[in-house]
């Protein structure tokens, strides 16, 4: 079975977000790091290979700059090797162009499972696995709380709004997982350093034969035209509790009358 | 606009609520507003989105079990190319709204606009409003190039109102040819006990995270929610620890609340979990770091020790009787 997970390589979210002010963009210079959200998707991957045998685990990104640090994270998490796409004409790609390059990227791994994240944390569209796996003219099975599979059909518990139910679909397919889906392996030591052996493909648009004017700024048919500050919340009171906490609180709600 | 299509979700009770919201803000700015739905009985519905604005109803009808993103974007594509499109297509970001969302994305060669809290007119175009960073920030953003857009909008950014109409006529139409990409089928549903006011709908809501501790200190936060007839709720942290199910989770990923009174116990205050309960009309926060950004936007914050405040507020309220 071959199991292409999906990777994005987002700048870190502790450091605070900031917008270019020409681009109205999320800015992405220096160091780019594992979505999170995806080391769920390289721990499903790696689970499922590992129950059906010949299969393999192929990471694809596309990320500006040639990144791969987050790429590595996931080699060193036991994945076989990786394809990026990086190219100058992706910049301000939306999801809808970067399901086609990541399409694209992932036909090369003839992938039997496509796993990506339910949403990612910088751009959280939650749409771009859906439109790849239209795309590639795959089932999808989004919001998977559990997942499992024989090589030839995929089981999962998809969340609904009050449980969950039992999907069914034969693969090939896609599936995007929530975050606690599975816990994420640490990478040890030793898959740190056999990480950096593991084959990456670099590839351009034009390796994947896609024309630079359905990418990238110039093939996005959406713009942000203002960016203003909210309306701000302001903060209330804040009191230290003295043993007094829950009275203040009970006030506070026979005032709303709430109480 | 002269025609916005609103997707219409069904529950056991009739349109969703956000379903309703969005045929309300439909009308705001389309002279025409018509519905699409599926599901065995969308007939039941004709009414109530009739109510709300909808003058028509295309329904593609009973799924036999198959997720709605393949077939009802199949639809809807199906009707644009035989040159009934509309101006807009609105989508509810729930569960199935973002599968036909991105489907009908790729079918059509549209992108979508997600996270969508807000509409409005600029040069005779529709523009919409995003929250970032938490909420701190709107982003406005438009499409460009021929339509129609598809916007993914989230609950509860708008008021339902009825609008006086009568039932929407409904036509059938045939869910589309969609081949392999229709291959996933639900076996079987599970739905959770549930008692009490729901989270969404919910006047009071109690929220607990981390800062909890432990999964059984979650009763306090139930037994809280009990005493003042709201609904309990949770911080992502905890849902993904296993201490309570997904339906109670609040945010970004789970659902946006309104209630007149949302307290939150032992949560930080990310900016995930803040864009889902920040309309809240008051928030009390207790947390024992005074630094904590949940403070940033409450009413009453209490900087101190779950473990001491919760038990002695349920205390209180109980010899309140
Ligand atoms: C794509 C994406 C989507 C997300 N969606 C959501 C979402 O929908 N909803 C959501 O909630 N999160 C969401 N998150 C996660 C979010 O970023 C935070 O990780 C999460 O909200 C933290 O939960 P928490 O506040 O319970 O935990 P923590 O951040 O760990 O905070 C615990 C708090 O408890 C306090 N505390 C500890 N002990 C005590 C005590 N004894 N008494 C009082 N206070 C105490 C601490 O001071 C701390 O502030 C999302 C993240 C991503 C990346
Ligand atoms: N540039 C990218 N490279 C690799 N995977 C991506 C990329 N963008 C999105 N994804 C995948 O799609 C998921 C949803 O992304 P989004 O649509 O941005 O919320 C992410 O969590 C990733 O798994």
């Amino acid at each position: 079975m071959n199991v292409v997970v999906c990777v994005k390589q987002i700048p870190d979210p502790a450091a605070p977000g900031a917008l270019d002010p020409s681009t109205h963009t999320l800015v992405r210079s220096g160091k780019l790091i594992l979505d999170d959200s995806d080391s769920y998707g390289v721990e499903m991957a790696l689970q499922l290979a590992g129950n059906v045998e010949g299969s393999e685990v192929t990471i694809v990104s596309m990320a500006p700059n040639g990144e791969t640090s987050g790429l590595r994270t996931a080699l060193a998490m036991g994945a076989a090797r990786a394809i990026l796409v990086s190219d100058d004409a992706l910049a301000g790609s939306d999801a809808l162009s970067t399901a086609k390059v990541l399409a694209a990227a992932a036909r090369r791994a003839a992938p039997d499972l496509v796993i990506a994240a339910t949403e990612s944390t910088d751009g959280y569209t939650g749409t771009m696995p859906v439109q790849m796996a239209e795309l590639l003219g795959m089932p999808s099975v989004t919001f998977a709380k559990r997942v499992s599979t024989d090589g030839t059909t995929l089981k999962v518990e998809r969340q609904t709004e009050s449980g969950y139910d039992d999907v069914e679909c034969p693969l090939p397919a896609v599936v995007t997982v929530t975050a606690g889906v599975v816990e994420p392996r640490y990478p040890s030591f030793k898959g740190i350093m056999a990480a950096k052996s593991k084959p990456i493909d670099v590839l351009s648009i034009g390796d994947l034969g896609l024309d630079a004017g359905q990418v990238g700024r110039a093939g996005a048919r959406q713009e942000v035209v203002d960016v203003s500050e909210a309306e701000a919340r302001g903060s209330g009171e804040i009191v230290v509790d003295e043993g007094d906490g829950a009275q203040r609180i009970v006030a506070f709600l026979e005032q709303l009358k709430v109480v | 606009m002269d025609r916005i299509w609103v997707l219409a979700e069904t529950a056991e009770s009739g349109p969703t609520p956000v379903t309703l919201e969005l045929l309300t803000a439909a009308r705001a700015h389309a002279s025409t507003v018509e519905a699409v739905a599926w599901g065995p009985d969308t007939a039941s519905i004709a009414g109530t989105v009739g109510e709300y604005g909808a003058t028509k109803v295309y329904d593609v009808g009973d799924l036999a079990g198959a997720l709605p993103g393949a077939p009802v974007a199949a639809a809807i594509a199906a009707l644009v190319a035989s040159g009934d499109a509309p101006d807009a297509i609105f989508v509810p970001a729930s569960y199935d709204g973002r599968d036909i969302a991105g489907r009908l994305s790729a079918k059509l060669d549209r992108p979508v606009l997600t996270n969508i809290t807000g509409f409005a007119q600029g040069d005779g175009q529709l523009t919409t409003e995003h929250p970032v960073f938490g909420g701190t920030l709107v982003v406005t953003a438009r499409f460009t190039g021929d339509g129609p857009g598809i916007f993914v909008v989230r609950a509860k950014s708008f008021t339902a109102e009825r609008s006086g109409g009568g039932p929407a006529e409904v036509v059938a139409v045939a869910p589309g040819d969609v081949g392999a990409t229709g291959a996933a089928k639900i076996v079987e549903r599970h739905v959770e006990a549930a008692s009490g006011p729901k989270l969404d709908e919910a006047a009071v809501v109690v929220s607990g995270g981390r800062g909890l501790g432990a999964p059984e200190h979650y009763a306090l936060v139930e037994e809280l929610a009990r005493l003042l007839h709201g609904a309990p709720g949770a911080s992502r942290a905890i849902v993904d620890a296993g201490w309570v199910p997904y339906s109670h989770q609040v945010g970004q990923t789970g659902k946006t609340v309104k209630p007149t009174v949302y307290v939150a116990c032992g949560i930080s205050g990310a900016t995930q979990h803040l864009v889902g309960m920040k309309g809240s009309k008051h928030i009390v926060a207790i947390n024992k770091d005074q630094e904590a950004p949940i403070f940033s936007v409450s009413d009453l914050g209490i900087v101190g020790d779950v473990h001491k405040v919760l038990p002695a507020l349920i205390e209180q309220l109980k010899s309140r009787g």
